[in-house]
């Protein structure tokens, strides 16, 4: 009886910790991660951790002791004693030794970090405001695989309107898919303002610099899916840009890549064939709230004078040569960037037809997908 | 010089200040040009902590509730820019100004005139600064940091405020280091050696020699930016020739010396109180010198562990990581001589020393994890997240505004004529030192468990943690009202201080009346140089 109620209690208890911990991976310290690399940066911090607690424990006991032992209220006499060169000799001298200690493994962890050579695959990793471009580089053109992986979570979890579910903030429209015990090489760059790309499992974290490509490496051990964020401020929505990569075995890696290179063919041909204005408006509203929307807003007004208004003004009931222009090449000096390496003919085509016809503007004009296609490969 | 000091002899009966607010506005007198700063300095600290309460208010829970994405990030800029440039610095300016004359036995700074210009050119400049906030597009809303791109081809009009700010701040500051320099070097009281300098003067100088060399580094990178952003050169833009990362090199060549511009006063201001309240000597006198002087030295040599991951060469990253880890040598010396200092004295606890105890403690900490941080490939995990924010905000917050708060404290019997209240002075530690840990400890946690900096929402396992983290940060906040409380009721009244004040207090300062004089030693008669230093 006695026990059968303990029970209770204890099942009680851990649904009560369990209900406040509710949320996942709650964690207090550096995730081991799933890499080598990762594993020896993880014991190299725990190592420095615990060479600084002793340090700490011995100089606040120390403290601690005399603030017991040498208060006057004790009736004690200050000693006089204000140097001693032997005492000061040793205090120099234990910390050169434990530095010295310490800076031989951080030596052998960086140097193999650094070691990029003999990749088995090159992912490029470019930072834009605000998501990542991955290109798997290949020899062909024609198999190489490219796309954009931005924010999943809906703008009503951000603002409250909707429970935030799991991987809240952490989770991608497209995950870069590597293959476990593969040497990974991320050739990391930026095309606009400085990115960080970080995997805290992999102990990857690299700046995007404009103009610089820099690299760094993983062989992943463990199949799942490794969750990071961008680590330098970027601009609004830096706190928005996560990096999903998910691990698998081989077979399903190439099923995977042979997939996207379908998936770009099968975008190639749309490009070539007539579309209506309806649809073009379909396509479009739904490509301008996925990548327009987070600057010019959801109904077009914008946020000026960063970010300027669509609505009634400016280029979107203008010259549609010169709308497309801004579209394809940005504008610079300005946060309005090159979308020709993001979107293809179709969504352009589609996103601008939108701009032009939505939210009371009505320019009733039209272009075809195949047209903006001319534009970008004529050299533009 | 010298017959101004005769012309002082004559009228001895201590002509007082002017009245009213030009007493203010035109005062050449080092006393009222320290309280001018000292105040000055509290109105950016409640400014500047009213930012980060938006902040934490905004980090209170996951989503986003209060402040949108863009002005959260006006409001990290700001916060880091107004407790660097306006709290912290004019701070210690206000403590050298008030204290390092009556500590060497001097009647006054150097160069009075350019003391008060000194003074004066900071409320313009952050009047600037803070009014960017109600501009068109926004304040500077690119980090305290301010990385190019983002602060250049990518910045808000109003950049260009915030640098020609940045210029007259830079101004300010090297007009009042060369003041400390030439006072420090020039007004000692005749047959005061360097050597018999209280560790307060020593440390001032040293800093004010790191300012005057970086400060200038500092006016350089912010005029490169208005190059590129109104005159068309391309320092920064990759697209026009240019180099990112030379922004970052540049600007923490200036960065790394400048953080020990805020903390080596502090080691010279808890070196001083420290032995009063265990009535017994500093250990080790002159090895706390030549640490501060090799801290001062080491800063100029190790910028780039700010930049362990902009991708530097191996032996670039390696160097950094060395010489890094060594600066560990010489504030370890500095924190073992306080802790013998203590060992074997005979102490008591009043405000001012708990404060100083608190700094020894907390410091260490902000200290040991900043080993942590010069392990490079470590660092790769720390960089730009909550840990390296629970870092520096440890060695700034209970670290260099502590002793701050320890030397207002100290020596605000001196400067009053009337002793604080010491019930309400404990009241205000106690509820800082338990506010600042709750605020300022979790963010370890979340850091390492992989909280990126900066962000205006998080991903729902950090959400515990910055629960607390903000519960302690509106304690420590609303506590410096109470702080602000006790000194006003202080200067008020309260019981009359004694000259000595304390029993243990050595030190010319204490050798004046207390309130300190309008003017005080005039003349060089009668200083007893046995009491330079305690």
């Amino acid at each position: 009886m006695k026990k059968a109620k303990q029970g209770n209690w204890l099942v009680a208890l851990s649904m009560l910790l369990s209900s406040s911990w509710a949320h996942a991976d709650w964690t207090v310290n550096m995730r081991e991660g799933v890499t080598a690399i990762s594993r020896d940066v993880y014991s190299l911090h725990m190592i420095i951790f615990w060479v600084c607690v002793v340090i700490g424990v011995l100089v606040f006991g120390v403290m601690i002791l005399s603030m017991l032992m040498h208060r006057k209220s004790l009736g004690v006499k200050p000693a006089d004693f204000h140097h001693s060169t032997k005492l000061e000799i040793i205090w120099t001298i234990i910390p050169v030794v434990i530095l010295v200690v310490m800076a031989i493994p951080s030596t052998a962890t960086l140097t193999a970090m650094y070691d990029a050579s003999d990749a088995d695959i090159d992912i490029e990793v470019r930072g834009l405001q605000w998501k990542w471009q991955y290109t798997y580089l290949n020899d062909d053109p024609e198999k190489e695989v490219k796309f954009i992986s931005s924010l999943l979570t809906p703008s009503e979890e951000i603002y409250n309107d909707a429970r935030k579910r799991e991987n809240y903030l952490l989770d991608v429209d497209n995950e870069v898919v590597i293959p476990i015990n593969k040497k990974i090489r991320f050739l990391i760059t930026s095309q606009d303002v400085i990115h960080a790309w970080w995997v805290p499992d992999f102990a990857v974290k690299k700046d995007a610099i404009p103009g610089f490509v820099h690299e760094s490496w993983a062989i992943v051990e463990e199949p799942g899916i490794y969750r990071g964020q961008c680590a330098e401020l970027c601009g609004k929505q830096h706190g928005f840009m996560p990096i999903v990569v998910r691990a698998v075995e081989q077979a399903e890696y190439e099923e995977w890549l042979v997939g996207k290179q379908e998936e770009a063919k099968a975008v190639f041909e749309t490009v070539g064939k007539e579309w209506t204005q309806e649809e073009l408006m379909v396509k479009g509203e739904e490509v301008y709230t996925r990548v327009c929307s987070v600057c010019h807003q959801a109904n077009g007004q914008g946020l000026p004078p960063a970010f300027p208004s669509l609505v009634g003004t400016g280029l979107a009931v203008g010259s549609m040569q010169e709308h497309i222009d801004i579209v394809l090449h940005g504008k610079a000096g300005t946060a309005m960037q090159s979308f020709s390496s993001q979107l293809n003919a179709a969504e352009i085509a589609a996103v601008v037809i939108y701009e032009r016809n939505a939210w009371g503007n009505d320019m009733g004009d039209m272009i075809q997908p195949r047209e903006i296609n001319a534009m970008m490969n004529g050299g533009q | 010089m010298s017959s101004v000091i005769e012309d002082h002899h004559h009228d001895d009966h201590h002509h007082g200040p002017a009245k009213g607010i030009m007493r203010w506005v035109f005062t050449t007198n080092h006393k009222d040009i320290g309280t001018l700063y000292l105040w000055f300095s509290f109105m950016m600290f409640l400014l500047g902590g009213t930012f980060a309460l938006v902040i934490r208010a905004e980090l209170f829970q996951p989503g986003l509730q209060i402040v949108e994405p863009e002005f959260f990030n006006q409001m990290t800029t700001m916060h880091g820019l107004i407790m660097v440039f306006g709290a912290v610095m004019p701070a210690f300016v206000g403590l050298a100004n008030w204290l390092v004359p009556m500590m060497i036995g001097a009647p006054d700074m150097a160069l009075p005139r350019m003391n008060n210009y000194s003074f004066w050119i900071l409320p313009f400049a952050f009047t600037m600064l803070a009014s960017t906030l109600l501009m068109e597009g926004g304040g500077p809303n690119f980090g305290w940091t301010f990385y190019a791109p983002l602060s250049t081809t990518y910045a808000p009009p109003s950049v260009t405020f915030f640098i020609f700010a940045v210029h007259l701040m830079g101004i300010s500051s090297i007009m009042g280091s060369i003041n400390v320099i030439v006072t420090i070097l020039n007004l000692r009281a005749p047959g005061m050696t360097l050597m018999q300098m209280p560790l307060f003067v020593w440390t001032w100088l040293i800093t004010a020699y790191l300012l005057i060399a970086v400060m200038p580094v500092l006016a350089g990178v912010v005029t490169m930016m208005l190059m590129d952003i109104h005159f068309g050169t391309a320092f920064f833009s990759a697209a026009g020739g240019g180099d990112p990362v030379l922004f970052q090199h540049v600007f923490w060549f200036f960065g790394h010396p400048e953080v020990y511009i805020m903390i080596l006063p502090a080691f010279g201001v808890v070196s001083a109180i420290i032995p009063t309240f265990t009535r017994k000597k500093l250990f080790g006198y002159a090895s706390m010198v030549y640490a501060t002087a090799s801290i001062a030295f080491l800063s100029f040599i190790v910028w780039a562990h700010h930049m362990f991951t902009v991708g530097m060469p191996l032996a670039g990253e390696l160097y950094f990581m060395y010489a890094t880890m060594l600066i560990a040598v010489p504030t370890g010396v500095k924190v073992f001589n306080w802790v013998a200092t203590m060992w074997q004295g005979a102490m008591t606890f009043e405000t001012p020393m708990l404060f100083a105890i608190a700094f020894v403690i907390l410091f260490t900490i902000g200290g040991l994890s900043g080993l942590m941080l010069a392990i490079a490939p470590a660092d790769f995990q720390y960089h730009d997240t909550y840990f390296v924010v629970a870092h520096f905000h440890y060695v700034l917050v209970p670290g260099s505004i502590f002793s701050i708060m320890a030397a207002v404290y100290y020596w605000l019997p001196k400067w009053t004529g009337n002793m604080y209240d010491e019930t309400l002075g404990k009241t205000h530690f106690w509820l800082s030192f338990v506010g600042v840990n709750v605020t300022f400890f979790p963010q370890h946690f979340i850091g390492l468990a992989g909280m990126p900096r900066r962000i205006p929402d998080y991903a729902l396992q950090f959400a515990d943690f910055n629960m607390v983290s903000s519960m302690g940060a509106f304690l420590f906040g609303f506590s410096q009202l109470f702080f602000m409380f006790i000194v006003i009721k202080c200067i008020r009244g309260g019981k009359p201080a004694t000259a000595q004040v304390w029993e243990g207090a050595h030190g010319l300062e204490w050798t004046v009346p207390s309130p300190a004089p309008y003017h005080t030693f005039t003349t060089p008669d009668g200083i007893d140089l046995k009491e330079a230093h305690g």
